[in-house]
C-alpha cells in the first residue's frame, strides 16, 4: 500500500506541491507540514524499488520522468536532508514567500536528480531557476534585486544552453534519454556547457559569489545544498570520465581560495569554498573510476551539510550580529558560544580533519587522482587542500567569533533561537558520525567500496598538512603578513558584466547616439535647403512659377508635357 | 596582530597553551614519519614530513600571493553601487 503510495508521484513533486499549501497553513500546522515534506519525501525514495522507473509517453516520445538507481538515490536522499535541515533552521522566520520559493526549489532538485531523460531534467533545472531567485529577492533591498536579475539570467542561459544541447542531441541520436553524454558532438558540448556553468566553472563561476551572500540568513542556507550538487550530479550522470573535467576540476580548487584569503565578507568567503569544494568533485567527475565517482558523490554528500552548517553559522551572525563582514567582527564566542561551536566543527569538517567528514570522502578523490596518475591535479588539490584550511577552517571561524573584540560583538545580546541551533547541531552530527562511521554513506554510494580512509599513511600525512598549515597561519600572524580584513569590494568575473560590458555598450550607445544626432542634423539642414528652394520658386511674388500664370501658357505648358508623355510611351 | 579593533578575545593564557598545544602536535606528526612505512604514490611523499612541509609552504606562499592579488583587485566598499 505504501509502495504503491510512494509511486503515485514523482520524488520531488511532494515538496513543490506541498509548498503552495504554506501560505494557507498557519503557526504550528505550517511549521508541522514544512517539516513533514522532506521526511516524508525521503521516506517515498527509500519505499520506491532500488530499480524503479516510470516512463510516460507524450506526443509520440516517452520521457522517463523518474530513474531510481544509486547515483540518483545518494543525491536525492541528501538533499532531503539538506531540505529538512534548511526548514528547520529557517521555521521561525515569518515570511511565506521564503518558505514557498524554498521547499519548491528543493523539490525541483529533487526531482531533476531522478529525472530519466533530458526533457524531464530540463523542466526541473528550470524550476529550480525560478524558484530560488525568490530567495535572493527575500533580502528586500535595491542591491537584491538587481543581483537576482543578473543571477536568474545566467540560471536561464544555463538551461537554454541544456535544451539547445537536448534538441541537437536529439536530431542526431533520436535519443533522450540522460545517461552517459560525453563530448562528442555539438549537441553535448551544449549540454556540458549548461551544467558547466551551474556547477561554477571557473569563469562561468561568479554569479555563484555574486548572489549567494546577498539572500537572507536562511536563504543562502537553501542556496548553498541544490543548484550546484544538481549540476556535480549531472556531470557524474552525463560525462564521467571527460577528461577535460580534470583540469577544470583542479583550476576550481586552486583559484577560489585565494580570493577566499582577501574577500571580506565571510558569506562570500563560503562561496569562494564552496566553488573550491565543487572543484574536488569535478575531478573526481572527470577521473571516472569506481572510486573517483564515489568520491565524488561522497563529497558531494559530506560537502552539502557541513557547507549548510557553516552557512547555517554565519547565518546565525548575520542575524545576531547584522553584518558578516570580518572587517567588524570578532569576539562572538562569549555570546554565541554553540554558534561558534558548530562552526569549528563545520570547518573542521571542510578542512578534512582525521574523524570529520571531509577526510572520509575526500581522501577518496584524492588517491583516485594519484592511482590514476594524475600528478599535476594531486599536487594542485593537495595545495588547495591547505587553502581550504585557511579559509573555512581558520578564517571563517576565528575571524567571526574570536580574533579581537568589535562593536558587532557589544549588540549581540545572545545565541539564535533554538530551531537554528537545532538544525546546526543535527548538522554538526552528521559531520562527526560520518567522519568516524563512513560504512553507512559507503554502502550509499554508486559503487561498492573497497577502500579505507583510516590507515596510518592517510591519517598521519592528512594532520601535518592541516596542521603545518595552521603553524604558518600562526607565523604569517607573528611576522604581521597575514593581510588584515578590509571593507571592500574584490573584482572577480562578474565586472565584466557588472562594469566593462554597460561601459562599452554606454560607448558604443554614445558614438551611435553622435551618429544618430549628425545624421537628423544632416537631414535637417538638407531638407531646408531643398524647401529653401522650392520656397523660392513657388513663393507668391517670385519672377518664376509663384506668379499666377494667364491660361494660354498654362495650355501650352500642359501640350508640352503631354507630348513628352507621348514621345515616351512610343519608345517604352 | 595586524587585524583588530579591541583587544584579543581569547585571554593571553589560553592562546599560550593553545599555541603550545599546536606546536607538540606538529613535532609529534612529523616525528611520527620515522615509525611507520608510508605507502604515498609518488616517491616525494615518502619523503619524512613531505605533508607537512608541503602544507606549510602552500599556505604561505597562497596568503602571498593574495597579498599581491589584493593591490590588483581590491576596490572601495561601493564600487558598484
Amino acid at each position: 500500500m505504501t509502495e504503491v503510495l510512494a509511486a503515485s508521484l514523482p520524488p520531488g513533486l511532494l515538496l513543490v506541491f506541498g509548498a503552495a499549501l504554506v501560505p494557507f497553513l498557519r503557526g504550528n500546522a505550517k511549521k508541522l507540514w514544512m517539516l513533514a515534506l522532506p521526511i516524508l519525501g525521503l521516506a517515498q525514495i527509500w519505499l520506491l524499488p532500488a530499480d524503479f522507473s516510470w516512463v510516460v509517453e507524450a506526443y509520440g516520445y516517452s520521457l522517463e520522468i523518474v530513474r531510481i538507481d544509486k547515483l540518483s538515490r545518494v543525491f536525492g536522499t541528501v538533499f532531503h536532508l539538506a531540505a529538512g535541515l534548511s526548514v528547520l533552521y529557517a521555521l521561525k522566520v515569518d515570511d511565506d514567500t521564503q518558505h514557498v520559493s524554498a521547499l519548491a526549489y528543493s523539490g525541483g532538485a529533487i526531482g531533476a536528480v531522478f529525472a530519466g531523460d533530458l526533457v524531464t531534467l530540463f523542466v526541473y533545472w528550470e524550476l529550480t531557476a525560478i524558484t530560488s531567485v525568490f530567495l535572493i529577492w527575500a533580502s528586500r533591498s535595491e542591491r537584491s534585486y538587481k543581483t537576482g536579475i543578473r543571477y536568474l539570467l545566467v540560471q536561464v542561459l544555463s538551461g537554454v544552453l541544456l535544451l539547445a544541447g537536448t534538441l541537437l542531441h536529439f536530431a542526431e541520436t533520436g535519443s533522450l534519454a540522460f545517461d552517459n553524454l560525453g563530448l562528442v558532438s555539438p549537441g553535448t558540448t551544449l549540454i556540458f556547457l549548461g551544467f558547466g556553468i551551474k556547477s561554477a566553472f571557473p569563469f562561468l563561476h561568479n554569479w555563484l559569489q555574486d548572489a549567494y551572500p546577498e539572500s537572507t540568513a536562511t536563504g543562502t542556507v537553501w542556496l548553498s545544498a541544490f543548484s550546484t550538487k544538481l549540476a556535480i550530479y549531472a556531470l557524474a550522470r552525463g560525462f564521467a570520465g571527460t577528461e577535460i573535467l580534470i583540469p577544470i576540476g583542479a583550476a576550481m580548487t586552486a583559484f577560489p581560495v585565494f580570493y577566499a584569503v582577501i574577500e571580506n565578507d565571510l558569506r562570500r568567503v563560503l562561496s569562494y569554498s564552496l566553488n573550491n569544494q565543487l572543484g574536488f568533485m569535478v575531478v573526481g567527475v572527470g577521473i571516472g573510476t569506481d572510486l573517483a565517482i564515489n568520491g565524488a558523490a561522497a563529497h558531494a554528500f559530506a560537502h552539502i551539510l557541513y557547507k549548510g552548517l557553516l552557512f547555517m553559522a554565519m547565518g546565525a551572525v548575520l542575524q545576531q550580529a547584522g553584518t558578516t563582514k570580518a572587517s567588524e567582527l570578532g569576539g562572538l564566542w562569549r555570546k554565541m558560544p554553540w554558534s561558534a561551536g558548530f562552526c569549528i566543527i563545520g570547518g573542521m569538517a571542510i578542512s578534512a580533519f582525521p574523524l570529520f567528514s571531509g577526510f572520509v570522502t575526500k581522501s577518496m578523490i584524492l588517491t583516485a587522482a594519484a592511482e590514476e596518475h594524475h600528478t599535476i591535479a594531486f599536487f594542485v588539490l593537495l595545495f588547495a587542500s591547505a587553502g581550504v584550511l585557511d579559509h573555512s577552517g581558520i578564517k571563517v571561524p576565528y575571524f567571526a567569533f574570536f580574533a579581537h573584540e568589535s562593536k558587532a560583538a557589544e549588540k549581540v545580546r545572545g545565541e539564535v533561537p533554538w530551531n537554528m541551533l537545532v538544525a546546526m547541531a543535527i548538522a554538526a552530527f552528521f559531520c562527526v558520525a560520518i567522519g568516524v562511521f563512513p560504512a553507512p554513506l559507503y554502502d550509499l554510494l554508486p559503487f561498492p567500496v573497497e577502500w579505507t580512509a583510516y590507515d596510518m599513511t592517510h591519517v598521519v600525512t592528512q594532520l601535518q598538512l592541516l596542521l603545518f598549515a595552521i603553524l604558518a597561519f600562526v607565523f604569517l600572524n607573528k611576522v604581521g603578513w597575514y593581510p588584515a580584513e578590509l571593507r571592500s569590494t574584490v573584482l572577480d568575473t562578474d565586472w565584466f558584466y557588472r562594469k566593462a560590458a554597460p561601459a562599452v555598450v554606454r560607448a558604443v550607445g554614445g558614438v551611435l547616439g553622435r551618429a544618430v544626432v549628425g545624421a537628423k542634423e544632416l537631414a535637417f539642414a538638407s531638407t531646408d535647403k531643398v524647401i529653401g528652394g522650392l520656397e523660392r520658386v513657388f513663393r507668391p511674388g517670385a519672377d518664376t512659377l509663384g506668379e499666377p500664370w494667364p491660361s494660354g501658357r498654362t495650355a501650352a505648358f500642359a501640350a508640352v508635357v503631354l507630348v513628352l508623355l507621348l514621345v515616351i510611351a512610343y519608345f517604352a | 596582530m595586524s587585524h583588530g579593533h579591541g583587544p584579543h578575545s581569547v585571554p593571553p593564557r589560553v592562546g599560550k597553551w593553545i599555541l603550545i598545544g599546536l606546536y607538540v602536535a606538529c613535532a609529534v606528526v612529523f616525528g611520527l614519519d620515522f615509525f611507520y612505512e608510508k605507502h604515498g604514490h609518488y616517491a616525494v611523499e615518502q619523503w619524512p614530513g613531505f605533508h607537512g612541509i608541503y602544507g606549510f609552504v602552500c599556505f604561505v606562499g597562497l596568503v602571498l600571493t593574495a597579498i599581491v592579488l589584493r593591490k590588483i583587485v581590491m576596490r572601495g566598499e561601493d564600487y558598484y553601487d
